[in-house]
């Protein structure tokens, strides 16, 4: 199968990527080439598998929900590009009424 | 004595607890080691000078203090750490430079461990962006080079962690496995390389890629020398809800038990495009666990031809969902216009690299609505045939041999702009992860351009005691292990 343009600007989207007119192109054909590749896997029987989705022969463990110290806020804003108050800073996000 | 750098990770040791040698002059040896030799090779990322003499001197102090023998052998050894595992206040950027400038403010388990163990961090290695990629040509800082071949790749993902351990810049290194990323680039560095069983090792503080894939491993330049790396590392972590409630296993190296292995051979892993050299090498390997005494019998993983394109709908399907929090709020570089949503899509149009953008375009197609069951819900289904295979061979064989790449290492920028021929070099390496088993590579010969060549061993889930003891018979046996690159 072919992606078209117009497929792979809606992955991009989607995927929250800003791709250049060159890398749309690009990618259309060697995003093919590898779902071209991965389409065997539609000729495998595999009505009666199920799927693994881990490998584990557990469950996800439960613990008490307990506080627990964390480390300090200023750590964890430390690596912030933006930051204001003791808070991530970010574009505005809602209209707000006048 | 030889140059401290010439030392073994386990002669090294040996060396602190004789008083032969001090591990600041060790970690001293290494740091000068790459001062002068990494400018070709390019395995670091960061070099944390003072970090390492400082643990060192630590070491150093504990070492007189304690009773030196009740001390774990990674004590006051220098290690490298790939740039996925997180380092408390040392740079980590995945190889990416939508990571540049992060500081974690923690440590990966996995590193804390060593470090409370008393290892010596000199620094970050190289990766493939994300852990990526087969060459470290995806990394953002710029390719990795082979220490046999400056012209040939590493390999990768851990493709710095393998350098470094092979042109003895660090006694062994912390790498992770998510397709192949510790044994490949061991193989093509002639260094002993672990992958770890899933849910082993702790993936906590691993920058993740593919979470039912991924797993942290080991490097070093012989089989003896990852058994403390691994024996430090392994063990349940609360902090990871997949990582399994068993203590790590005890690693016995006495050769004990090889005359009574049964080794399997799968004929699938002998195919066209196999490098002649490569399963000439492999077979002369086998052939000594023959002679000590085991039994090696042909076996078929009818489900092999499979694995990779399970793998690549699972693996960027599994890296679309982590890599969403890239976002340029909490960490990284943010850039764009300062609007919503733009920010968003400019800052990870511009900072990732080429092939994560790949694989996360792959990944959201294959989990998006329509296709979904046909790729995603299909993979996972024919993963389950492919686990199956290896749970039916290990029936009849406690291990299976097999080469690690199709070819040695190749040449910087020898795939080019192709990403599915590069993602053929992982063909023998992926079924291990799809299983969740563990695997050991280890040097087998060297092809005529004077390549290492590495055959692997794969071991049931939980199976490393079994990797380390038949491994380490053969180097007993061999000296591939023991040759070095002229660095």
């Amino acid at each position: 199968m072919a992606l078209t343009l117009d497929e792979v600007r809606a992955i991009a989207h989607l995927a929250r990527l800003q791709l250049t007119a060159e890398e749309e192109k690009r990618f259309a054909s060697q995003l093919s080439d590898v779902l071209d590749y991965a389409a065997r896997l539609g000729e495998v029987d595999t009505s009666q598998i199920p799927p693994t989705a881990s490998v584990l022969p557990m469950n996800a463990p439960l613990r008490p929900d307990e506080v627990r110290p964390c480390p300090p806020r200023d750590q964890l804003l430390a690596n912030a590009p933006d930051r204001e108050g003791g808070m991530f800073r970010v574009p505005r996000v809602l209209e707000l009424e006048p | 004595m030889a140059e401290l750098t010439d030392l073994t990770l386990l002669e090294a040791a040996s060396a602190l607890r004789s008083g032969e040698a001090s591990s600041a002059e060790l970690t001293r040896a290494c740091l000068d080691r790459i001062q002068s030799i990494d400018g070709q090779v390019r395995a670091f990322l960061t070099v944390t000078d003072d970090l390492a003499i400082e643990q060192a001197k630590a070491a150093d102090e504990q070492l007189r203090d304690d009773n030196a023998e009740s001390l774990p052998l990674v004590h006051g050894i220098p290690i490298a750490i790939k740039d996925v595992l997180c380092v408390e206040g040392v740079p980590t950027t995945a190889g990416s430079r939508i990571l540049e400038g992060f500081r974690p403010p923690y440590s990966a388990t996995s590193v804390s461990r060593l470090v409370r163990a008393g290892a010596v961090i000199l620094g970050k290695a190289n990766t493939d962006e994300f852990a990526m990629g087969s060459s470290t040509e995806n990394s953002a800082y710029g390719v990795s080079h082979n220490p046999w071949n400056l012209d040939r790749v590493p390999g990768g993902s851990s493709g710095g962690p393998a350098a470094a351990v092979a042109a003895r810049m660090c006694y062994a290194a912390l790498g992770t496995d998510t397709g192949g990323s510790v044994r490949q680039p061991a193989a093509f560095c002639g260094v002993s390389g672990l992958k770890t069983s899933y849910g082993r090792v702790s993936r906590y503080g691993l920058i993740a890629y593919g979470s039912s894939l991924d797993t942290v491993g080991g490097l070093a330049r012989n089989v003896g020398d990852l058994a403390p790396i691994f024996s430090a590392m392994a063990g349940h972590d609360p902090l990871d809800s997949t990582s399994i409630p068993d203590p790590a296993p005890e690693i016995n190296l006495n050769g004990d038990g090889v005359d009574k292995l049964r080794i399997g051979v799968p004929k699938e892993y002998f195919i066209d495009g196999l490098q002649p050299e490569v399963e000439t090498a492999v077979r002369a390997a086998i052939e000594v666990f023959r002679e000590m005494g085991a039994t090696i019998q042909e076996i078929s993983l009818p489900h092999t031809d499979l694995a990779l394109p399970v793998y690549y709908v699972i693996a960027p399907a599994e890296a679309s969902a982590n890599l969403a929090r890239y976002d340029g709020v909490r960490y990284g570089p943010r850039k764009g216009p300062g609007e919503y949503p733009e920010d968003y899509f400019v800052t990870r149009g511009e900072l990732f690299g080429t092939e994560v953008k790949r694989r996360i375009m792959l990944g959201t197609y294959a989990l998006s609505a329509g296709y979904y069951d046909a790729y995603y819900g299909q993979a996972q289904k024919v993963r389950t045939l492919i686990k199956g295979d290896f749970e039916a061979a290990f029936e009849d064989v406690d291990l299976i041999a097999c080469p690690v790449t199709p070819t040695t290492a190749f040449g910087i920028g020898a795939h080019g702009d192709d990403p599915l021929s590069m993602y053929l070099e992982d063909v023998f390496t992926l079924p291990a992860n799809l299983a969740g088993i563990p695997g050991l590579s280890f040097p087998v010969g060297f092809d005529s351009d004077g390549l290492p060549i590495g055959m692997q061993f794969m071991a049931p889930h939980l199976g490393e005691a079994q990797l380390f003891s038949a491994a380490h018979a053969y180097q007993a046996a061999a000296s591939w292990h023991t040759r070095w690159p002229d660095l």
